[in-house]
């Protein structure tokens, strides 16, 4: 019993300490302490109901054993990071956002192209994708390389849609300004289409980053060598050893907001003109 | 007819390039074989020969449309005119059955993220404490942790929809709230005002303001969140042991190289996925008109 | 240039419309937006056009600097077709809207047409340095147009359209969103600037006391279809302080301006 009403004493004390922090006024601080408060509370609550109710570890292990599974697995986290995020992942994010990106370009010089991909590429990319896993595990082996085509399938026609739609962000004022100034095409598109466009471009990247990490993990699933984050979630779940599930989730939400806030700061860099940024 | 042309003709004309493509693939990918088969029996093909070999195999590397084509037709149409619609060979039965866990993981996640959105704008501290992990947790693959929830839900007892449902729930939830909190804070201070100098209540505000202006926000997030609850269910399927369902058509093929079926699995779940957000598109292009909003 | 010279170019039309026409097919049917316009613009001149909307004002001048394309007559600029014109840069165009790239600092965008007719770096710089000073923005030249009010962006949309030296200025309602304190004092800078650049301008507004302080020439439009009711030469002299506008002279000019509006609106008021 005292694991239990331990856990509830430490959940309603977080949350009325954040009660109080949110009638404060709100600055940076209590910006970023809150949500902290607010996590901490909930690993708390989580290990007290586990160890209170006694919940079997191969069903959910509390939030203890996972981090001492993580400190005592280093090695093999990092190489099963190494195999699925900077091989897997990555090629096929460079990949697959450079090819789109370009192909982005090509397709808003031509109209045609652009009225016909863009419904296409807006259609594909509610398609479930992540299907096309097996075909190309089937085409590229069980190594890495499947793992970035799957990658580059995936992050290819959300980068495309948006980049496109980004070209076109310009409004009729600017574009007859640099016909005043008898600007041809590639001017046009270097000093003012693409700058304009950065704000669509990094809101694909930012989108393709989770669908990255998300496209390399499952395309694991249906075959891969023995490292990776899902070979080791798929093997390690049918051997009941949830800690070490967990523990590669905790690796793969850490890789994740890391991946996606590097990109977000890259973009706070380059789009610091824009109104969503200035804050 | 030139105006129909403009509107549908470059489309037509991709997807006609599309299935150029598709065919020259399978040409390419195949021939290996193809060649492989003839130096064995010792002969040597000529042009047409080696074409239609592509286009016939048992398990080519890339399936020529046509095939796909009549290997759905074989176990949806086919089956149908048998009176074996939902037989266990037939892809309307993998269908039904990865549909039902996506339509109940979709609703329970969009009233889920509907019911958080509401509470996250209504109070302060929930705002400050749920929403950065909501858009954080946007960031992380929450995919990965599909097998652990199968198996999990399985050992406690619970198995067959419920679990894939869970899944395709939990990736549905999180683009409502977004969708919804922007949509229930997209009222200007102007009109926020006005609701203030009526001294309308806050369930008013609510019913009155809020709700409404965020239906256009609504709508998109519902798109967004349906195609990724197709997602989850057929990757739910997946670790179940390959028992039903188009995730299950997908491994199994996968497993037994069977190139055929999977394409067929992966056309019928695109077919899916376009039917269920057309079907929203459809009833947010009908409900924005009667708010008038579109 | 010698007062001769600058005499007998003035003779000459920097801008000349003959029966120019411009018809929008819409859904509604042909929309006339410019029917037999007929107008010489002097070398020097301040010409202001002023009229209801829709009736023509923004697109006439829209034709001079070839962003639309007339359906009939025709209209020269500098003695070339419009398009040879823009394909010349004969001519800066200020919008209604500042429309700076937020991604670029007052300095970058003026330097931006300058980039693309390709001067060299140390020439923009001097350039950008000359003209700021002329819009009495010098120093602000590291902001970015965020950081500057409305009245400051417009300063500098009109410093990045005198950059390149094109003799002719088309102004597109470039203070219609002001308020009107900062709106009379821009007036009063912009004569300024015409007196000491002697460029020859052409001016969209609908005030009419806009048009009577700044212009040498009043051209009064009037819409359905869109045409010239009146044109009326200035008598004020060309030095012009505020005050002006409260003489008998100034008056009677509005008063004028008024009557053709009126005139021209016929039984729709």
């Amino acid at each position: 019993m005292g694991w239990i009403t331990t856990g509830l004493i430490a959940w309603a004390v977080g949350w009325q300490t954040n009660v109080w922090l949110a009638r404060r006024p709100k600055t940076r601080l209590t910006r970023l302490i809150i949500p902290i408060i607010f996590g901490l509370t909930l690993i708390a609550l989580w290990e007290c109901l586990v160890r209170g109710l006694e919940v079997k570890a191969v069903l959910l292990p509390p939030p203890s054993m996972i981090a001492v599974r993580f400190a005592t697995s280093l090695n093999i986290l990092w190489q099963d990071l190494v195999q699925t995020v900077v091989k897997g992942a990555l090629t096929g994010y460079v990949m697959g956002c450079s090819a789109a990106f370009l192909t982005a370009i090509v397709v808003d010089r031509f109209p045609f192209l652009r009225r016909g991909l863009l419904p296409v590429g807006n259609f594909v990319a509610a398609l479930p994708i992540i299907g096309m896993a097996p075909i190309l595990v089937m085409w590229f082996g069980f190594d890495w390389q499947s793992k970035a085509a799957v990658v580059v399938i995936m992050v290819f026609f959300p980068m495309l849609v948006n980049t496109v739609q980004g070209l076109q962000a310009t409004d009729s004022m600017q574009r007859d300004l640099m016909r005043t100034y008898a600007a041809g095409y590639w001017k046009s598109l270097l000093k003012l289409r693409l700058p304009a466009a950065m704000p669509f471009v990094f809101n694909g990247l930012k989108i393709a980053t989770t669908l990255a990490l998300i496209g390399a993990i499952v395309a694991e699933f249906f075959g891969s060598p023995i490292k990776g984050m899902g070979f080791r979630i798929s093997t390690e779940v049918g051997r009941l050893a949830l800690d070490m599930v967990w523990a590669e989730i905790v690796v793969a939400a850490i890789v994740g907001s890391a991946f996606y806030g590097g990109v977000a700061l890259l973009e706070k860099a380059i789009t610091f003109w824009h109104p969503s940024q200035r804050g | 007819m030139a105006r129909l042309w403009h509107k549908f003709g470059p489309v037509l004309t991709v997807v006609i390039a599309i299935f150029v493509m598709w065919y020259a693939g399978s040409i390419a990918l195949n021939s290996a074989w193809a060649h492989d088969k003839a130096q064995r029996a010792g002969k040597v093909l000529t042009t047409s020969e080696l074409v239609a070999d592509t286009m016939s195999q048992k398990k080519p590397r890339l399936p020529a449309p046509h095939q796909v084509g009549a290997e759905i037709w074989k176990t949806t149409g086919a089956m149908v005119l048998r009176g074996r619609a939902f037989s266990k060979r037939s892809l309307f039965y993998h269908s039904w059955i990865t549909l039902s866990s996506t339509a109940l993981g979709f609703l329970m996640g969009t009233a889920l993220g509907v019911a958080l959105a509401v509470g996250i704008v209504y109070n302060r501290t929930m705002d400050m404490s749920v929403m950065p992990w909501v858009i954080a947790s946007q960031t992380i693959p929450i995919l990965a942790i599909a097998p652990m929830i199968i198996v999990v839900l399985n050992a406690v007892g619970i198995s067959g929809l419920l679990p894939k449902a869970v899944i395709s729930m939990y990736l549905s939830f999180f683009p409502v709230v977004v969708g919804m909190v922007k949509g229930l804070r997209s009222p200007d201070h102007m009109q926020l005002d006005q609701m203030k100098t009526w001294s309308a209540s806050g369930q008013q505000e609510f019913w009155r303001l809020r709700l409404p202006s965020s239906m256009p926000y609504f709508f998109t997030s519902m798109k967004i969140a349906m195609a990724a609850s197709l997602v989850g269910a057929i990757v739910g399927e997946l670790p179940t042991g390959a028992v039903a369902g188009l995730g299950a058509r997908l491994l199994g093929g996968s497993y037994y190289g069977q190139t055929i079926q999977i394409w067929s699995a992966l056309i019928m779940a695109a077919a899916l996925a376009a039917c269920l957000v057309g079907f929203i598109g459809i009833l947010q292009r009908r409900v924005l008109k009667r708010m008038g909003m579109a | 240039m010698t007062q001769a010279e600058a005499n007998e170019t003035s003779c000459q039309p920097v801008i000349s419309a003959r029966n120019l026409s411009l018809t929008f097919q819409t859904n509604d049917g042909p929309v006339h937006a410019l029917k037999d316009v007929d107008l010489e613009i002097n070398k020097g001149d301040f010409v202001s056009f002023i009229g209801p909307s829709g009736c023509g004002k923004t697109t006439f001048l829209r034709c001079i600097a070839d962003l639309e394309n007339p359906t009939g007559g025709e209209i020269t600029v500098n003695g070339m077709t419009a398009e040879q014109a823009r394909k010349a840069r004969a001519y800066g165009y200020v919008f209604q809207a500042a429309g700076l790239y937020p991604w670029r600092t007052i300095g970058g965008n003026i330097r931006l047409p300058l980039e693309i007719m390709g001067y060299s770096r140390a020439d923009q710089d001097t350039r950008i340095e000359r003209v700021l000073e002329l819009v009495e923005l010098a120093g602000f030249e590291k902001k970015f147009p965020w950081q500057l009010s409305g009245g400051m962006q417009q300063r500098a949309s009109i410093a990045r359209a005198l950059a390149f030296d094109a003799d002719i200025l088309l102004m597109d309602e470039p203070f219609g969103a002001l308020d009107e304190i900062v709106r009379d004092h821009l007036n009063e800078q912009l004569l300024k600037l015409w007196a000491r650049t002697n460029k020859t301008i052409g001016f969209v507004t609908h005030s009419i006391p806009e048009a009577v302080y700044l212009s040498t020439k009043i051209v009064v439009m009037s819409p359905r279809p869109g045409r010239i009711t009146d044109v009326i030469e200035s008598t004020l002299p060309q030095e012009r302080p505020l005050d002006i506008r409260d003489s008998p002279e100034f008056i009677e000019i509005a008063h004028r301006v008024r009557d053709g509006l009126r005139a021209g609106h016929g039984d729709n008021v």
